[in-house]
């Protein structure tokens, strides 16, 4: 097992909400009475979980909390959480922007961190100072920098401009070269925060790759932190959820992910349907189960682009239905149908329904654009339309950006429309 | 697998206040040497003059200061001519608000960049020490031409040769005090900016409390106590003193001086170093 490079223990950091003014200076003058009569920071027990949408009654607030875990060496490890869990404090403090309040952090070896790139950049300086000022503020010697620096240009792709003031450049060549410093970074520790988000599609493909080489075959610790879930699977080799401050999950990237997914939403996805999702119920059936199965008949949360799936349903009918009508829908995450399909011969019928437990299967024949997405199912009376049980958004699945032999993966980061048609493209030269 | 495990870095809660990591910054020399270059190349350009603009400021300062104080005011400067007098008043002085000014917005000029990277903070204020060095050296000759010209045309001018050994130690106690007091008001001014008012004019009142537009021959006995308190006056007075045979010098002044500034610059970078840690958190 290789050995531990980053070590956390109860890492906590608390922040003052508010403006600073006259009022903080009390407290400043507060804290420094207690700390000579030796006692401990009365404004450190104060402060509650990190939920911004609630009113606190406490000014003083932990942004993270009791965080401890170790990265070993050449792990990937990918941070994920909801805007405002901590994850940019907890990547400020490694790399030494602000220090923790609570807590520990030992680290070996040199860490670089990517926290925006371009950082000191000067608008008045040369593409070709500016590499040199930069990777000096990130750490490098003006050594490495010159055996670097052909690369650098290269991978940033702006020779022609490199010695025109960087004011002058488009926002793409500026990131570009700004990146192009960061990723040939010689530490042992990396660390990046999002930086995969600028620069066109081209540009974005080369930055993982270079982020996956890094990592694999240099064997470099990298700490990552992203909203693209597509980039933290296909990079990291383990996760850590954050939530409120604290760490919510530690391990499996996959299990990070769909906790990350699924969190909020009171559902365990096992594929039992519970009564909350539940709108309406007559009481002569009942809709018990309902789950995605893959192509190889596993059941998932998680398909690949394109990949063939069925929805399996379990159904308790309990007194004889003469005229049953069932549908079910697809619907994405904020509940807007996306396809529609009724059982029956022409999907149009009714059929009788004995009491006991029937077994459904939908196979579908539709790629589903790599979004999220979740199943409403409806029973009714198919002679007035009267409901007998009606479900909405149980079982929540994704569809991912990767296909399942890595051929023909979904391109961009922008995700439009639900469904992929099937298409004739004709073009012809006038 | 609990083995001792040698780390490379620990980090705590607390800075130990008393540990100035010196290492560390001669780690970052070369980004040392990079923002002095990055400062003193960005200042001219899109000028048209370049590095001339750093001779003229000393030259229309001087002559203001000819015009006002010894033609308007008719301030003494007691046997030297008052270009030369002013002059050699205003080289070093202009080193010691220029470090004072650039270092005493350290962390509020660069939280964008403090925000995003690690490096040792003390690296900004020392490339700002280095690179205004390098604008006096500038002034320097400007001053040392302005001299050996009133040395062969003036017979006034009896310059104390064999101490000539003193001038760069006259710069050092000048650099310590502008660090000392720019990196204590920049430290201090990271949660409440109530000093930043100071700076300005603070520097202002400053030098009408040192000798530079007057000679201390016509300070009144029981100011001159005054006047020497302050650190910087001795300095200056010690400059002229060398130079132009002219203005007093005691080896007690010099030395209340380099140990006011010694002591200073000790206690500004404790002050420093605690603070570092945790300002982005109040900036």
């Amino acid at each position: 097992m290789s050995e531990a490079v980053i070590k956390i223990e109860n890492l906590g950091k608390q922040y003052r909400l508010g403006q600073i003014g006259t009022g903080t200076f009390s407290h400043d003058v507060n804290r420094w009475w207690y700390k000579i009569r030796g006692k401990e920071d009365p404004y450190l027990k104060v402060g509650e979980e990190n939920d911004r949408s609630k009113k606190g009654s406490s000014d003083f607030v932990w942004a993270l909390k009791d965080i401890s875990f170790e990265v070993n060496q050449g792990d990937v490890l990918g941070i994920v959480g909801k805007n405002g869990a901590g994850k940019s404090t907890l990547l400020k403090i490694l790399s030494r922007v602000t220090g923790p309040t609570t807590g520990e952090m030992k680290v070996k070896g040199r860490i670089a961190s990517l926290l925006e790139v371009g950082t000191g950049f000067h608008p008045d300086l040369t593409g070709r100072e500016n590499i040199f000022l930069n990777g000096a503020i990130l750490g490098m010697t003006k050594k490495e920098i010159l055996k670097k620096f052909d690369e650098i240009v290269d991978f940033s792709g702006v020779e022609r401009y490199i010695d025109t003031p960087v004011k002058r450049y488009s926002s793409g060549m500026y990131v570009r070269l700004a990146f192009g410093v960061a990723a040939h970074l010689e530490s042992e520790i990396l660390i990046l925060d999002e930086v995969l988000s600028v620069g066109d599609a081209d540009f974005q493909k080369k930055c993982l790759s270079k982020v996956g080489a890094v990592a694999g075959k240099e064997g470099r610790t990298v700490l990552f932190v992203s909203h693209n879930m597509a980039a933290i699977k296909s990079l990291c080799t383990k996760g850590i959820l954050l939530k409120n401050g604290l760490v919510n999950y530690e391990g499996d990237v996959q299990k990070t992910i769909d906790k990350y997914f699924f969190d909020g939403k009171d559902f365990d996805n096992s594929g039992i349907i519970s009564d909350d999702v539940r709108v309406f119920n007559s009481g002569e059936a009942k809709f018990t189960s309902a789950f995605v199965i893959d192509d190889d008949e596993r059941q998932t949360d998680e398909l690949y682009f394109k990949q063939k799936f069925k929805i399996k349903i379990t159904l308790e009918v309990y007194s004889k239905i003469e005229d049953a009508g069932i549908w079910i829908c697809l619907v994405n995450s904020n509940g807007e149908q996306v396809t529609f399909s009724a059982e029956g011969k022409n999907n149009y019928e009714s059929r009788i329904l004995e009491p006991g437990t029937y077994d459904f299967e939908v196979e579908y024949d539709i790629h589903l654009m790599p979004k999220k997405y979740s199943i409403n199912l409806s029973i009714f009376h198919f002679k007035n339309g009267a409901s007998i049980d009606l479900v909405e958004g149980t079982y929540y699945f994704s569809v991912t950006s990767l296909t399942k032999n890595k051929e023909g993966d979904y391109p961009w980061n922008m995700v439009m429309g639900y469904v992929e048609p099937t298409t004739n493209w004709k073009i012809k030269k006038i | 697998m609990t083995k001792q495990q040698q780390w490379d870095l620990v980090i705590k809660p607390q800075n130990r206040w008393y540990k100035i990591d010196i290492a560390s910054i001669w780690k970052y020399r070369d980004l040392l040497f990079l923002l002095v270059r990055r400062d003193f190349v960005s200042v001219y350009k899109q000028t048209i003059l370049g590095p001339v603009w750093f001779f003229l400021q000393p030259i229309i300062t001087t002559l203001t200061f000819t015009i006002i104080f010894g033609n308007l005011a008719k301030i003494s400067t007691d046997t030297v001519p008052p270009v030369l007098f002013y002059l050699s008043g205003i080289t070093l002085w202009t080193y010691f608000a220029d470090c004072l000014n650039k270092t005493s917005n350290t962390f509020v000029a660069n939280a964008a960049v403090f925000g995003k990277v690690y490096f040792p903070r003390l690296v900004i204020p020392i490339s700002v020490l280095i690179s205004n060095l390098i604008k006096l050296a500038i002034q320097v000759v400007l001053f040392f031409g302005v001299w050996i010209y009133y040395l062969n045309t003036n017979s006034t001018i009896h310059p104390h040769w064999s101490m000539l050994w003193l001038f760069p130690i006259l710069v050092l106690i000048m650099a310590g005090l502008g660090l000392g007091f720019g990196i204590l008001i920049s430290s201090l001014t990271t949660k409440y900016r109530d000093f930043t008012f100071l700076v300005g004019f603070g520097i202002q009142l400053l030098m009408y409390a040192s000798p530079i537009v007057y000679p201390m021959t016509i300070v009144p006995e029981k100011f001159k106590l005054f006047i020497l308190l302050n650190p910087v006056s001795s300095v200056i007075e010690s400059f002229k003193y060398i130079f132009l045979g002219n203005g007093y010098f005691s080896w007690a002044a010099l030395c209340y001086s380099g140990i006011f500034m010694l002591v200073l610059v000790i206690i500004s970078i404790m002050q420093f170093n605690r603070v570092e840690k945790t300002f982005m958190d109040n900036v």
